[in-house]
């Protein structure tokens, strides 16, 4: 009989404390996927960041590096740089990422570090109990924006896989999400290519992972995944920003041009 | 013995070059010493100075209230700094670029050289750093004529050793301007 | 005997991390330090190294987490103002137990204070600068030998205490020119670095690099262990100069440039018949209280010199004699505040 479906070997064999409803789960298994995949397990060395996601060292079964608070990109830096032989990956949340580390990513990726970010977007802080982040939707109650999100006084929510794809060093840049069972499997092709892309020294990878958060936002699970169908693709497009797989640096000197907008998935259309 | 320096003038005139050149000197000699700059604002133009301390021993503090020893390359620093030099102490000056008439300080020895003007006759009004070196190394006897010579190869940018015989005509024209 | 150079102290320290095997630097350009990054971003690429200007200070000191978390020896240098943005860092890196030097040319202050020599940073040095109860290792240099000596002690003590270690000086000995004499690195039997990520191969255990302990008692059992460190550091690596103390009626206590300056004015004190003696700590933290403690058993006096309004001070009354008398002189720092050895010299015979 042929086994179809197995733990893959990147993860633990344990319980995750993530809410029930939470995408971290499933975020975490395609990476591990995409680890197994590579065969880079035993020289991967993770960099987890503050927040849900600060058990990374809990659920894979890798070397993990915590960083403070926003600079999970500055230490893969430091990581990387010293072992260029390792693979290199932090897993960041919304607030960590684009807010207090904003100045890290940006330098990191426009420097073309040899790393691969998952950025897992659910529009709040979690761990802190919903509060608004740059990445709440404008409306979007929150602990800290009760009446709702104000464009006019909170500004409106960051996209980060189109602002990174305008960057020199940036080799891979696309938005998934894992709420449907198709863009699941984009999700997971994406990520590989942004692993593919570490692995061939290719320079900075980023995989935005809309997700989902039903405790903060106060939902059931279903609700949640149909709110991320809703709403938040409305606004984070799903697709590729960025994709150098056929920019010759010898032919071009410049970085390629970049196309405005999302560059749809090669295979899949997204209409949700 | 302990020799200590302090010399001053505006950036540009070498001042800084000056004190290393010294400085390099009694390094050769197996001197112990100590060389602590100071920029104004500007690096070109605006104040230099530095303090030199040569020491058989130990240099002890490299920062020297009244120092025994003043060289003053222009009015300004001159002016400001006038007051440092230690009781019974000596200063040379640039006669050519500081007038120092009124000055009430008649427990000094008070050398004046007219160090633009030696340099110019030497083909090269930049030069004024040299003749003051030569001069201070001549009063002071902190460091040998021939020790500058030799610091000159480490203290110039290899490309510049070819005016390594014209800095010494420089500094030795600012030793003469000592011995009467 | 290898040849007397003569250099400035920020490249001696630079020098001395190349001799004690730093290939990786990672700082932002601030002055009075500025010579360290320049120097390394010319010499490390030579050596295989890696050399970033980073975005800020507090990307910096985490690159230097990152690095250091895997093994390699790294470090970041910055100024005061710098200096306080690492803090976060070198709090992760203390409770994470991770190696790494961190030098200070500090500069005057609060704010932007100045670029003038300043010996204002020691509380933030000494006490834990950032949050959480924790000390690094502190090293004070006096001249330019010591640059070098001192920032290669550092990377061997970091390794040996898994602990950030800070070399502090100011632009005076930063920017002063001396002699160094180039010494090889020293002999050192250093642990292996077990605990470093470096990828988990079958077989081997995950490695993780971290400060976060949720468990109950684990956070207060691993402070206790950081401690425990702290005392055996205490015990074991005090180093301090002694100058003319055994006859001394009056014992001067003042570290890094400041004591230069202390030790001219002694000898002045000697010449007129004073018998007057120097204590300088090298080790800030630990702080050299057994010598205190030792010296004023005999001399009761001490008269305290910083370049600042009193904060060694502190750990003095704290580390002396019982009965013995501790006087503070201090010049808060900023432009032509540097005292003069004549200066020192008249509070010597005030307080003799």
């Amino acid at each position: 009989m042929q086994q179809v479906f197995k733990r893959p070997v990147s993860l633990k064999d344990v319980q995750t404390h993530f809410c029930p409803g939470c995408n971290h789960g499933t975020i975490h298994r395609l990476v591990a996927e995409a680890m197994d995949e590579f065969g880079v397990r035993e020289r991967t060395i993770g960099v987890a960041s503050v927040g849900c996601s600060v058990f990374l060292y809990g659920y894979f079964d890798v070397d993990v590096v915590e960083a403070p608070h926003g600079r999970a990109a500055a230490v893969a830096t430091g990581v990387k740089r010293a072992r260029p032989d390792s693979f290199v990956f932090t897993y960041q949340g919304d607030g960590d990422l684009a807010a207090i580390g904003t100045a890290e990513i940006i330098h990191a990726a426009n420097r073309g570090e040899d790393i691969t970010v998952i950025f897992v977007n659910n529009t709040t802080y979690g761990m802190t109990g919903g509060q608004m982040a740059p990445t709440t939707l404008v409306g979007q109650k929150t602990s800290t924006s009760p009446y709702g999100r104000e464009h006019a006084k909170d500004g409106s929510p960051i996209r980060m896989a189109e602002l990174l794809a305008q960057l020199g060093g940036v080799a891979f840049s696309a938005r998934v999400a894992v709420n449907t069972s198709r863009n699941l499997m984009d999700a997971k092709k994406q990520i590989k290519k942004a692993f593919r892309y570490q692995v061939e020294g290719k320079g900075f990878s980023f995989i935005e992972a809309l997700s989902t958060c039903p405790t903060a936002w106060g939902v059931t699970p279903i609700q949640a995944n149909e709110r991320v169908g809703r709403e938040l693709i409305e606004y984070f497009p799903l697709g590729i920003f960025k994709d150098t797989a056929d920019w010759n640096p010898q032919s071009s000197p410049t970085a390629p041009v970049e196309q405005p907008g999302a560059l749809p998935f090669p295979e899949f259309m997204h209409e949700i | 013995m302990r020799y200590d320096l302090f010399m001053a003038g505006f950036g540009g005139q070498g001042v800084l070059l000056a004190g290393n050149l010294l400085s390099y000197g009694a390094l050769i000699e197996e001197k112990n010493v100590s060389f602590l700059p100071a920029y104004g604002v500007e690096k070109r133009g605006g104040a230099a100075m530095c303090t030199v301390v040569i020491a058989n021993g130990e240099v002890g503090s490299p920062v020297i209230g009244r120092p025994s020893f003043c060289v003053y390359l222009n009015q300004t620093s001159f002016e400001r700094y006038g007051a440092k030099v230690k009781d019974g102490g000596i200063a040379i000056i640039n006669s050519s670029l500081v007038d120092d008439s009124g000055w009430q300080r008649s427990d000094l020895e008070v050398i004046r050289i007219p160090m633009n003007r030696i340099a110019m006759d030497l083909g090269d009004a930049r030069m004024v750093n040299m003749v003051a070196a030569g001069a201070y190394a001549a009063r002071s006897g902190a460091v040998a004529l021939e020790s500058l010579e030799q610091a000159l190869k480490s203290v110039l940018p290899e490309r510049n050793h070819r005016f390594i015989p014209a800095n010494m005509l420089a500094i030795r024209a600012g030793a003469a301007a000592i011995t009467p | 005997m290898s040849q007397r150079l003569f250099v400035k102290g920020n490249e001696a320290v630079a020098m001395a991390a190349i001799e004690a095997g730093c290939r990786y630097y990672f700082g932002y350009p601030i002055t009075p330090q500025s010579d360290i990054p320049e120097y390394l971003s010319r010499e490390l690429p030579k050596l295989n190294g890696e050399f970033i200007q980073a975005e800020s200070e507090v990307a910096a000191i985490n690159m230097l987490l990152g690095a250091s978390a895997t093994g390699v020896r790294a470090m970041t240098s910055s100024s005061s103002p710098g200096i306080s943005l690492k803090q976060e860092g070198i709090s992760y890196m203390a409770g994470s137990e991770l190696p790494g030097v961190i030098v200070n040319i500090s500069r005057s202050g609060p704010g932007l204070g100045g670029i003038d020599a300043s010996q204002a940073d020691y509380w933030q040095s000494v006490k834990g600068g950032g949050h959480g109860g924790y000390h690094i290792v502190v090293l004070a240099p006096a001249s330019i030998q010591e640059m070098y000596d001192l920032t290669m002690l550092a990377f061997d003590l970091a390794d040996i205490y898994r602990t950030p270690v800070m070399v502090l000086a100011d632009s005076v000995v930063g920017q002063m020119k001396e002699a160094l004499l180039p010494n090889p690195r020293p002999v050192t039997t250093l642990p292996e670095k077990g605990w470093a990520v470096r990828g988990r191969k079958e077989g081997t255990p995950q490695m993780i690099v971290k400060s976060l302990f949720l468990g109950d008692g684990e956070l207060e059992a691993h402070n206790w262990k950081l401690h425990g460190k702290y005392d055996v550091m205490r015990e074991k690596e005090c180093r301090q100069e002694l100058f003319l103390t055994d006859d001394a009626e009056l014992i001067i206590t003042a570290f890094g440039s400041v004591a230069r300056i202390a030790k001219t004015a002694i000898l002045m004190a000697r010449e007129a018949g004073m018998k007057v003696g120097l204590l300088r700590p090298i080790t800030l933290f630990p702080f050299p209280a057994q010598a205190f403690k030792e010296v004023t058993g005999r001399c009761k006096k001490i008269l305290d010199i910083e370049l600042n309004n009193g904060q060694m001070v502190e750990d003095v009354r704290l580390s002396v004699a019982r009965d013995a008398e501790v006087f503070f002189y201090g010049r808060p720092p900023g432009a032509g505040s540097l005292p003069v050895p004549e200066e020192l010299f008249e509070q010597i015979i005030k307080h003799y």
